[in-house]
């Protein structure tokens, strides 16, 4: 049992200025183009000037053979915090922890958090093919599925234990596309009706079309620094009230049923001296219904195997009885990579200082950020959480 | 239950023949030794030695105390398919043209939870048995195959695309002349196999069981010398696309060393049946069948090699005939790599010496010319590529593995 | 006066001496002599490719070849059996070379084998074709007519249980025809010049026996001897010099004056 000592909180640091680069679904650029028109549009909106970026952190799967410090160079950049930050769909939660605890060591002053992918025609089945060891050695021979096959595994246990049916994940997409709907760079706008859900082709039973996201180009991006440097900057910015982390929570576990969280949930919520009922909004790491559903469990909101109830009992559109995913989430905008790690998280910092791209979350003052992601072999190995708050 | 496997109609000549493609066949060295299971029809994982917890995938450290000592054992391949699913779509061209393919969880008894393949009668929440097959990228994968016996199992389309059923294929036997090649026309004749090609070399020259040969109904006679480039050459011309498995019977056997004999035309033999016709049948055979690798229910599939174990480790008395069975080894491991892009597999069968004439001598343990050749059918109906038949075989295989040194020496006394 | 050879090179350029080949093609699938298997064999007559016009030698075709000394159509040297290894001169490089051009005596028994694998020569038959064609010449070769050549090769080779069942010459007549007749060499149509059986007569492969021991020489697997005449055909066999040769594969050719077969 680890021991519980007193974690030291996130005073004095803050999350600011949420940028998102338009999703292309192909793009003939490079990962490192991406990035860069999320550092400049950073830079643009902050009035900041390159060198004034002295921490960065990135997340990327298709910026090889660079990796962080290759793009120092690249963007001429000269920080004194680096960070290559490779965690998948738990990456912005990892980058805002790593960031935050530098800026408050007085190690950096202005972080800048980027994430993005380009998308080439070819660029799945080659990520596919050499995305882990494991993957390669015990995946992807077995009919080069990729996380589809995997998550299907997954959502297969799950329905069989916990009685889920298809219309339960329904749900969930169907209020993300209705969130997305007034998002102009979504991939997936048009609204998407039960039938279309349960009528949609099979990519790997019991997953459909409407499960699986459409992988695509695009970056986003954020800065962490104290409170005072983004007053300086005249930027609206968010608190970090607590976060969590966890890599290979449970090897144990037969089939993945729980993420990474359950053991730290507690910790996220005293230390943010809030209960999960006391949030606005909850963003998920969305790349398959059933892993919002084991998220939505594993942060406290219901108890293992009540997600489909939860979600029937519940609207998840911004308007809604339990807002979720404001901005579509990945099923709806698409995955631009490992961008799709940050984007509840940019998003929810976009809702907390009221300047949504599409809809509002009436009076957003607190939110949940879930992270996940990193399928290995037969599960994914990473998650966190962050629980945010509107500077008040 | 499996759908029996139809006897294919004749091929349409004008349709172009579906190209060979293949899974990714890249592995980490520690996934190899799966591999090595594999190619042996054996269910091996590491084990760690110093916690006992039996390990997939395979590392490089024990998930549980760090140990690097995890080492490949038999472990029981029992287990409960707990989950599956059915892949519908997929990036890998070999996988997307065979669609839709199943794959499930199983969580073996023996610890570790693995992804494996399926066989269409493994049903979940039920008992499977899983095995190590190499598919078509020569890499092993793990199959979960019902835990008992099911009707028409061999037929299974995935199953069958790991193997090398002889069922409803054409096969050659390239020389008839002998009790093995006349015993494995017979084992392929009871195996299914649609027609068994036999090759006799000088057919003026009578041999005893022509007249047995004539009786199997599939069997058709042909003329082939391995020792003549030109007559392989005619036989594949006329033949080669419809011979799915060739197996090499063609033998040379003659004791006697190396300082012991006078001269070198008994060598010069050895090498020109042996090496030169293995090499003579795969210039020839070998583009036709890697060609033909994925062409229908009667695909290309194998070429095997009969090969004394002392190709291993020599043994003097044999010594000349060790040596040239060893050439034989090594040409045949060229030729694993060069029709692995085809799938077709290249089978190595290793004896120690045969109930036959020119072993006349030896004392028992002997291999009859039956045993291996049912030996030959079992290994390609279980898609194994590395095959000991026989009791001096294996027992070679043993002691190579402990100690080659001490093999060396106790070869020659 | 020395005699006109430009007149017999236009001869036979013009047909007025006939040149027929006795020669069998060199291939793959004409058989062998097969020993018991534990003595050392024969190489059958294989042929490799070099190139053939193409990346292995663009402009030219060529192969390689590998056969034994007696493959095929082939001469048979004195020191090639053991009763004639110590004579001088025995060897295919050391013959005198004027004895490769000599006349034959053909004689015909092909009826007798057609319906007799076991057709044994005897001096009987050989004193009856006397009376019709004279008596054999001195330095004569002695060809053996069986017209085996025109069989299958299975039935060619002869080959049952107990070895080859092809004709050949008593013990007595190679005796006889080195001591009373003086050939030059004994040849035939068959595989070896003694009867398939030969193992078992006294002594074992009388002919090789005899005709090595006495210097005189063999001539195996012919062909075409139906196209020459009884008497007066003249033979050109010249071996390949082969250093120490026992034997070689050679091309056997016989002038025939036009009219006279």
């Amino acid at each position: 049992m680890i021991s519980a000592t007193t974690r030291k909180s996130y005073e004095g640091v803050v999350a600011c200025l949420p940028v998102t680069i338009p999703y292309r679904r192909y793009s003939t650029n490079s990962a490192q183009w991406w990035l860069g028109r999320a550092l400049h549009e950073l830079v643009k909106r902050s009035g900041l000037r390159p060198k004034d970026i002295d921490g960065f952190a990135v997340s990327s799967f298709t910026v090889a053979p660079d990796t962080a410090v290759g793009l120092t160079q690249h963007f001429g950049l000269s920080p004194r915090w680096l960070d290559h930050i490779p965690f998948g769909g738990a990456s912005g939660i990892v980058a805002l922890r790593r960031a935050a605890r530098a800026v408050q060591a007085g190690d950096a002053d202005i972080v800048a958090c980027v994430a993005g992918d380009t998308n080439h025609v070819d660029s799945f089945r080659k990520t596919l093919a050499t995305f882990s060891r494991f993957a390669q050695d015990a995946m992807y021979p077995y009919g080069a599925g990729g996380a589809n096959a995997s998550f299907a595994l997954i959502t297969k246990n799950y329905m069989n234990r916990y009685g889920a049916k298809r219309e339960d994940f329904a749900r969930i997409c169907i209020a993300q596309r209705e969130n997305a709907v007034s998002i102009p760079h979504a991939m997936m706008k048009k609204r998407l009706t039960l039938d279309e859900y349960m009528s949609a082709r099979p990519i790997a039973d019991p997953i459909h079309l409407f499960d699986c996201v459409m992988p695509c180009a695009g970056a986003e991006a954020f800065i962490v620094c104290r409170e005072d440097t983004a007053k300086s900057l005249n930027v609206p910015s968010v608190r970090i009230l607590s976060t969590i982390e966890r890599h290979n929570a449970y090897p144990g576990d037969p089939i993945q049923e729980r993420l990474g969280t359950e053991d730290d949930v507690g910790q996220l919520w005293s230390m943010a001296g809030l209960k999960p009922q006391d949030v606005d909004f909850v963003q998920t790491y969305d790349d398959y219904p059933v892993v919002v559903m084991m998220q939505l469990e594993d942060l406290g909101f219901c108890s293992k195997g009540e997600a489909p109830e939860f979600v029937r009992s519940h609207t998840l559109t911004n308007d809604g009885t339990f807002p979720h995913n404001t901005s579509g989430g990945q099923l709806s905008v698409g995955q631009a990579g490992a961008a799709g790690g940050f984007l509840g998280l940019v998003d929810a910092l976009r809702q907390l200082t009221a300047q949504p791209l599409g809809s509002k979350v009436p009076d957003a003052s607190a939110c949940l950020v879930s992270g996940f992601g990193m399928i290995n072999y037969d599960r994914g190995l990473s998650s966190g959480a962050a629980v945010l708050a509107r500077l008040a | 239950m499996s759908q029996p496997l139809v006897r294919p109609k004749r091929k349409n000549p004008l349709k172009r023949t579906r190209l060979p493609l293949g899974p990714q066949g890249v592995r980490s060295r520690a996934a190899h030794g799966l591999t090595a299971a594999a190619a042996e029809g054996r269910f091996a994982l590491q084990v760690c030695l110093d916690c006992q917890t039996v390990i997939y995938p395979p590392r490089d450290a024990c998930p549980s105390c760090l140990s690097a000592r995890v080492l490949f054992r038999d472990v029981d391949p029992g287990g409960t398919l707990i989950a599956e699913t059915t892949v519908r779509t997929s990036t890998e061209p070999y996988f997307r043209e065979r669609a839709p393919w199943r794959i499930g969880t199983v969580q073996l008894d023996a610890g570790p939870v693995i992804v494996a393949h399926l066989h269409g009668d493994a049903a979940e929440g039920k008992r499977v048995r899983l095995e190590l097959k190499l598919d078509k990228s020569g890499s092993a994968v793990a199959m979960a195959l019902p835990a008992k016996e099911t009707e028409h199992m061999a037929d299974d389309p995935h199953l069958r695309e790991m193997t090398c059923d002889p069922k409803f294929r054409r096969i050659l036997i390239t020389d008839g002349r002998t009790a093995v090649g006349q015993a494995m026309a017979k084992a392929f004749a009871d195996a299914g196999a649609a027609i068994v090609f036999v090759g006799v070399a000088d057919a003026w020259k009578p041999f005893p069981g022509l007249e047995s040969l004539r009786k199997i109904e599939c069997l058709e006679i042909v003329p082939l010398d391995v020792t003549d480039t030109e007559s392989i050459a005619e036989q594949a011309e006329q033949n080669g696309s419809r011979i799915d498995i060739v197996v090499n019977t063609a033998e040379h056997v003659r004791p006697g060393g190396i300082l012991n004999r006078r001269g070198l035309t008994i060598a010069r033999e050895e090498i020109d049946v042996r090496y030169l016709g293995q090499l003579r049948l795969a210039q020839a055979f070998g583009p036709i069948l890697r060609f033909r690798g994925a062409d229908g229910v009667n695909s290309a599939a194998a070429f095997v090699n009969l090969l004394s174990v002392h190709a291993l480790m020599n043994w003097p008395s044999y010594g000349s005939y060790s040596a040239t069975e060893a050439a034989c080894l090594s040409a045949a491991q060229c030729m694993r790599a060069e029709l692995r892009p085809g799938g077709v597999k290249v089978v190595n069968v290793f004896f120690g010496p045969l109930d036959t004439e020119w072993f006349q001598t030896v004392p028992p343990p002997k291999v009859m010319p039956a045993a291996l050749a049912n030996a030959v059918v079992r290994a390609l109906q279980q898609g194994v590529e590395d095959v000991f038949v026989g009791d001096v075989a294996e027992d070679v295989r043993q002691r190579l593995a402990v100690n080659p040194k001490a093999l060396e020496r106790e070869m020659a006394t | 006066m020395p005699l006109d050879l430009l007149s017999f090179a236009r001869a036979i350029a013009i047909g007025d001496i006939r040149v027929i080949d006795l020669t069998q093609t060199l291939s793959q699938e004409f058989p062998t002599i097969v020993l018991p298997p534990e003595l050392g064999q024969c190489a059958p007559f294989r042929i490799e490719e070099i190139s053939r016009y193409d990346e292995r030698g663009p402009a030219w075709y060529w192969n390689n070849i590998s056969l034994g000394e007696h493959t095929g159509t082939h001469f048979d040297a004195p020191i090639h059996w053991i009763s004639g290894k110590d004579l001088p001169n025995n060897a295919v490089d050391t013959i005198e070379v004027a004895k490769f051009i000599a006349p034959a005596a053909v004689i015909d028994c092909s009826k007798e084998c057609a319906e007799n694998a076991d057709f044994a020569l005897t001096i009987a038959f050989i004193e009856r074709w006397e009376a019709r064609h004279g008596e054999i010449e001195p330095g004569s070769w002695v060809l053996l007519r069986t017209d085996w050549s025109k069989r299958s090769y299975t039935d060619y080779a002869g080959l049952r249980d107990d070895g080859a069942h092809t004709p050949g010459p008593e013990p007595a007549v190679a005796k006889w025809l080195v001591e009373q007749r003086d050939v030059h060499g004994f040849g035939t149509e068959t595989i070896g010049t003694d009867f398939g059986q030969g193992q078992h007569f006294n002594p074992p492969y009388p002919a090789h026996f005899y005709m090595h021991g006495k210097g005189r020489f063999g001539l195996q697997c012919l062909t075409n001897l139906d196209l020459l005449p009884p008497k007066g055909a003249v033979i050109i066999a010249a071996p390949l010099k082969i250093k120490q040769g026992s034997g070689s594969p050679l091309r056997v050719l016989a002038l025939v004056a036009k009219g006279a077969a």
